[in-house]
């Protein structure tokens, strides 16, 4: 006797669709903002989407917004790693 | 009869421990994440110092085939998440054809990926190429790291893809079940992880204005 998968949620097909849909509306926005001169910001505005993209994949396709919070507390700890990274290396490059 | 009754009794209670293969491939995932993200970091400290080089670089990419590509891997992230739920439904046909339907996208993805790849090696733009000479600091970072993050990434891609391959083929010989589908979750757990490089690789390679 195996044991079956305890997590028996399953994410309706209609949630994916509205995700995917979601996703491709932000992919449009990101695109038609790269137009528009707004200068050095337009990096930062791109960024924003992207990480709007990334919550949307994260939270539903990999279904993280269902999981323990043991795993959401993993995947912050990964990200703060890494932007501590970022700040620590701009905090030494924007004063050369 | 009894040596049937036998046989099933003296089968070895197998422990699956579903929690922790997930847990497993998260962590191998945070890898993969502080890999590009060091990769993202060289590419966000030369793009902080030559503004003008990236930004020039920038427009001999195809804007239209990085959306087009974008919009590939996002719908086979939908359609490998959504093969997931097939399988818990039951739906073990339907689970196949998105699987399948999964690895058509990875694949067009990667003809793209040669399409584009073949055009700037055509005009001799590739580390040590002859349009490279002509190219300020700026720019030639700018490639350089082009070639190695979407080159890294497409190594990315083609492993998904033989990874889903291989599940795809384990669902098929109901060697992953409606019951037991965390094999399908981790690779699905890859491909998301690919599809969301590619999601800041496109603004930042493609759109630079």
């Amino acid at each position: 006797m195996s044991e079956h998968n305890t997590e028996s949620h399953s994410i309706s097909y209609g949630t994916y669709v509205m995700v995917w849909l979601g996703l491709l509306a932000l992919t449009a926005i990101t695109v038609s903002v790269s137009g528009f001169e707004f200068g050095a910001i337009t990096v930062i505005i791109a960024l924003l989407i992207a990480v709007a993209k990334s919550l949307l994949v994260g939270n539903y396709f990999m279904h993280l917004k269902f999981e323990k919070a043991i795993f959401k507390i993993f995947i912050a700890v990964c990200i703060v790693t890494f932007l501590i990274m970022i700040v620590l290396t701009f905090s030494d490059l924007s004063f050369r | 009869m009894n040596q049937q009754l036998e046989a099933v009794v003296d089968q070895p209670h197998i422990h699956r421990d579903d929690t922790g293969s997930k847990m497993g491939m998260w962590l191998f995932l945070f890898t993969e994440l502080l890999l590009f993200g060091g990769l993202f970091l060289l590419y966000a400290g030369y793009r902080f110092l030559y503004p003008d080089g990236f930004k020039a670089a920038a427009l001999e990419l195809n804007s239209f085939i990085g959306a087009v590509n974008t919009i590939i891997l996002i719908t086979s992230s939908f359609s490998v998440a959504m093969s997931i739920t097939a399988l818990q439904k039951n739906q073990k046909k339907l689970a196949v054809y998105l699987l399948v339907f999964t690895l058509v996208c990875g694949l067009g993805f990667l003809v793209n990926k040669y399409f584009e790849w073949s055009v700037k090696i055509q005009h001799g733009i590739y580390p040590k190429g002859p349009a490279m000479d002509n190219f300020s600091s700026g720019e030639v970072m700018y490639f350089g790291l082009y070639y190695v993050m979407t080159g890294l990434h497409g190594l990315h891609v083609i492993v998904g893809m033989i990874f889903i391959a291989i599940v795809l083929g384990m669902v098929i010989r109901d060697k992953i079940t409606s019951t037991n589908f965390q094999k399908l979750e981790n690779a699905g757990l890859y491909w998301h992880l690919v599809d969301i490089i590619w999601i800041f690789l496109f603004p930042l390679f493609y759109l630079v204005h």
